[in-house]
C-alpha cells in the first residue's frame, strides 16, 4: 500500500506534523494575510496606549479647536466632533470588539460544544430535548435577542454579550452533534466500549478530539460574526456607554455629519470590516488546512 | 399524499418551534430581573401605583398562570398597548410590517437571483480567475457591516452621484397609499400606476442591496459548492457520455439538485437578515417594523418589543416552511428522508 501515500506527506518525510500544517498553511496567502490581521489587531488592542499617537484621547477629552479635521499627517484617520483623534480611537475600540468575541465564544463554544457531544452520544429524550432547543435558537435573530433583553435589564456591554451567547452555542451543538452521530459508530468507540471506558472518558477523550478542528475552524468564522453583531448592537446605541471608544458607537455618532466628514464614519466602519475580515480568511485557511467540510 | 405528509411534519415542527419561541420570550418578560410594571410606569411612579398595575397585569400570580395568560392574550393575538405609540402594539406592527415584508422579499429574490449565478459562474470556471472573483465578493460582503454597507450606499447613490434618494420608502407629494396589500410595489401594480411602482423600486434599492451582501455572499458559496459535488456524480459522467447537450445538462441535472443547498440556507440566513433589517431600516429610515423595535427598545417599551421579537420568530417559521416545501418539491428525496432527521 506504499504507493497510496499522499504526495504532500511525501514531499516532507522527516518534518513533525505541526510543521507540516505550518507550512501548508504558510503556502495559502489569503490564509496568512488573515492571521497577520487577526495577530497586528490583538497586539494593537493589548498595547493600544504604547502605539496611539494621543492615548488620552480614548477617554472624555474635548479638543474644539481641532475638530472635524480631514485625515492628515497629524490625525491619520482625522479627527470627531469634540476633536478627538480618530486613530487612537479605533485602535482603543478594538479592545471592545475583542473582548466581546473572546468573551461571548469564550462561553458559547465549550458549552455548546459538551451539549452537542452529549446529544449525540446519548439517544431518546436527552438528544430531542437539546436538539428541539437549537431549532428554537435558530428561529431568534442574535441581535434581536440581544435587543430584546436590553429593552428588560439596561443596555449595556454585558447584557448584550449574555444575550448573543445565549443563542450562539446552539450552532456549535449542531456542530459537535452531527459530529459525534458519525464518529460513535465507527470501531474505536465500540471497543472503548467494549473495554468498560466510562462514558466522560468515551465523551472527552475519543469523540472530541476527533471534533477539535471543525470547532476551531467554526470558532475562528464565528469570531468575526459575533463582532459584526456587537458592532451592530452599539451601533443601535446598546454597546459600551461613552467615552470609552466602541467602533459600532463611533460609526452611529459619525454618520450625524455625513457626507462632510465621511471619515469619522467611514474610518471606524472600515476597521470592524478589515477585523471580521481576518478572522474570516485565518477561519476558511484553517478549513482549508484541516479538510473541514462545510457545516452549517 | 406523500408531499402531505411531508408538510404536515413540517408544520407540526414548526408549531413546536413557535411554542419553545414563547417560552423563550415569556422568560425574558417575565422571569428576568426587572420589574415589567416599574419598566411601564417609569422611575417616578409610587410604590402603590406600582403593585397596582403588577396586581392588573396578573405579575402577582404564580408564574405558570402567568404564561397562560400571556399565552391566551397571544392565542387572541393580543400584544398589548404600547407606551410610546400610546396605541395597541398590534395597529402599530400591521401597520410597519409590509414596509418591512416588502424589503425582505425584494432582498431575498435578488440576493437568489444574483447569488446562484454567481456560484453557477464560480463552480463553471472553478480555480480560475472568476472563481477567485466570486469567492473575494462573497466574503467580502460577508464581513461587511451592513450598517456600514447602508451608509457607503447611501454616500455613493445619495451624495456623489445623486441617483438615488437615501431615505424614505416614497416620496411625500406622490399621493399613492397602499391600502391594498401594503406593499407599495404590489399596489401600485394592482392600481396600475407604473409611475409609482418605478419610484417604489428607486427607494426599494439601496436598502435591498445593504441587506442583501451577506446572503448573496453565502447563496453564490454554496451553490458553488453544491454544483462541484453535483458535477462529479456518476450520472452528470453518463449523461456527457451519452452527449446530452452542456446547457441542458447544466441547467436541468446539475442547477436542480444544486438548488436544494442555497435553500435551506437562505432559511436559515434568515434569521441574521432580519437582524440586519433591524440595522438597515434604522439608516434608510425605512418606516418598518425593524425601525419601530428600534425605536421602542430605546423607550423600553416592553409590550412593543416582546411584539416585535414575536412577529419576528413566527415570520422566521413561516418563511422555513415556504423554504422546507419548496425543498420538498425541487429535490423529491428530501419528502422521503425528512431534512432534519
Amino acid at each position: 500500500m506504499s504507493d497510496v501515500v499522499n504526495p504532500k506527506a511525501a514531499e516532507l518525510p522527516r518534518l513533525s506534523n505541526a510543521y507540516q500544517n505550518w507550512y501548508r498553511f504558510s503556502r495559502n496567502p489569503t490564509a496568512v494575510i488573515g492571521a497577520v490581521i487577526v495577530v497586528l489587531a490583538i497586539l494593537a488592542a493589548i498595547f493600544a496606549p504604547y502605539i496611539t499617537p494621543y492615548p488620552q484621547h480614548a477617554g472624555a477629552v474635548v479638543n474644539f479647536r481641532f475638530r472635524h479635521l480631514p485625515p492628515s499627517g497629524t490625525f491619520w484617520f482625522g479627527t470627531d466632533d469634540v476633536g478627538r483623534d480618530i486613530f487612537t480611537r479605533v485602535i482603543f475600540g478594538l479592545r471592545v470588539s475583542l473582548t466581546l468575541a473572546l468573551v461571548v465564544l469564550g462561553t458559547a463554544v465549550p458549552f455548546g460544544t459538551i451539549m452537542g457531544l452529549i446529544a449525540g452520544y446519548f439517544d431518546g429524550w436527552t438528544e430531542t430535548i437539546i436538539m428541539r432547543l437549537t431549532d428554537v435558537a435558530l428561529a431568534i435573530p442574535p441581535l434581536v435577542m440581544a435587543l430584546a433583553v436590553a429593552a428588560v435589564l439596561s443596555p449595556d456591554l454585558t447584557h448584550s454579550m449574555l444575550a448573543i451567547a445565549a443563542l450562539w452555542w446552539t450552532w456549535h451543538t449542531r456542530l459537535v452533534y452531527s459530529m459525534t452521530r458519525q464518529i460513535r459508530s465507527q470501531e474505536f468507540i465500540e471497543a472503548a466500549e467494549t473495554l468498560g471506558a466510562s462514558k466522560f472518558h468515551i465523551l472527552f477523550r475519543e469523540i472530541l478530539p476527533n471534533c477539535i478542528s471543525a470547532i476551531a475552524v467554526k470558532t475562528s468564522l464565528d469570531c468575526g460574526f459575533v463582532i459584526l453583531v456587537g458592532a451592530s448592537l452599539s451601533f443601535l446605541g446598546l454597546g459600551i456607554q461613552p467615552p470609552t471608544p466602541d467602533l459600532g458607537t463611533m460609526v452611529a455618532a459619525g454618520s450625524a455629519f455625513l457626507p462632510e466628514h465621511w471619515w469619522e464614519s467611514m474610518m471606524p466602519g472600515f476597521a470592524i470590516l478589515v477585523l471580521a475580515l481576518g478572522f474570516n480568511l485565518l477561519g476558511d485557511g484553517l478549513r482549508d488546512l484541516y479538510d473541514v467540510q462545510e457545516v452549517k | 399524499m406523500e408531499f402531505t405528509l411531508f408538510l404536515i411534519r413540517r408544520i407540526l415542527w414548526s408549531l413546536l418551534v413557535l411554542f419553545g419561541l414563547s417560552i423563550v420570550i415569556f422568560v425574558i418578560a417575565r422571569a428576568m430581573p426587572g420589574d415589567p410594571a416599574r419598566l411601564a410606569l417609569g422611575p417616578r411612579a409610587s410604590a402603590e401605583q406600582v403593585t397596582q398595575l403588577r396586581e392588573e397585569l396578573g405579575l402577582n400570580k404564580p408564574l405558570v398562570q402567568q404564561y397562560v395568560l400571556y399565552m391566551e392574550g397571544l392565542a387572541e393575538g393580543d400584544l398589548g398597548k404600547s407606551l410610546l405609540t400610546r396605541r395597541p402594539v398590534n395597529d402599530d406592527i400591521r401597520e410597519t410590517f409590509p414596509a418591512t415584508f416588502e424589503l425582505v422579499l425584494s432582498t431575498i429574490t435578488i440576493a437568489f437571483f444574483l447569488g446562484v449565478p454567481l456560484g453557477v459562474l464560480a463552480s463553471r470556471f472553478k480555480d480560475r480567475w472568476p472563481d477567485n472573483a466570486v469567492r473575494f465578493v462573497s466574503i467580502l460582503a460577508a464581513v461587511t457591516p451592513s450598517f456600514f454597507l447602508a451608509l457607503l450606499l447611501q454616500i455613493l447613490a445619495g451624495y456623489v452621484l445623486h441617483i438615488l434618494p437615501t431615505t424614505g420608502r416614497l416620496p411625500h407629494n406622490i399621493g399613492f397609499v397602499a391600502d391594498m396589500t401594503g406593499l407599495v410595489t404590489v399596489d401600485a401594480l394592482l392600481r396600475g400606476r407604473f409611475d409609482v411602482f418605478l419610484e417604489a423600486w428607486r427607494y426599494l434599492l439601496l436598502p435591498s442591496i445593504a441587506l442583501m451582501a451577506a446572503t448573496m455572499g453565502q447563496i453564490a458559496r454554496i451553490t458553488r459548492s453544491s454544483m462541484i459535488d453535483v458535477s462529479s456524480q456518476d450520472y452528470i459522467e453518463a449523461s456527457r457520455a451519452f452527449g446530452v447537450p452542456e446547457p441542458v445538462r447544466l441547467f436541468k441535472y446539475m442547477l436542480r439538485p444544486s438548488f436544494v443547498p442555497p435553500l435551506t440556507i437562505m432559511g436559515l440566513e434568515f434569521a441574521s437578515l432580519i437582524g440586519n433589517a433591524f440595522v438597515v431600516e434604522l439608516v434608510f429610515a425605512w418606516p418598518g417594523m425593524a425601525a419601530y423595535g428600534v425605536r421602542t427598545i430605546l423607550q423600553k417599551d416592553l409590550n412593543a418589543v416582546m411584539g416585535v421579537v414575536i412577529v419576528s420568530g413566527v415570520f422566521f417559521v413561516v418563511v422555513n416552511l415556504v423554504i422546507d416545501a419548496l425543498v420538498g418539491f425541487v429535490d423529491p428525496r428530501v419528502r422521503i428522508r425528512g431534512r432534519r432527521a
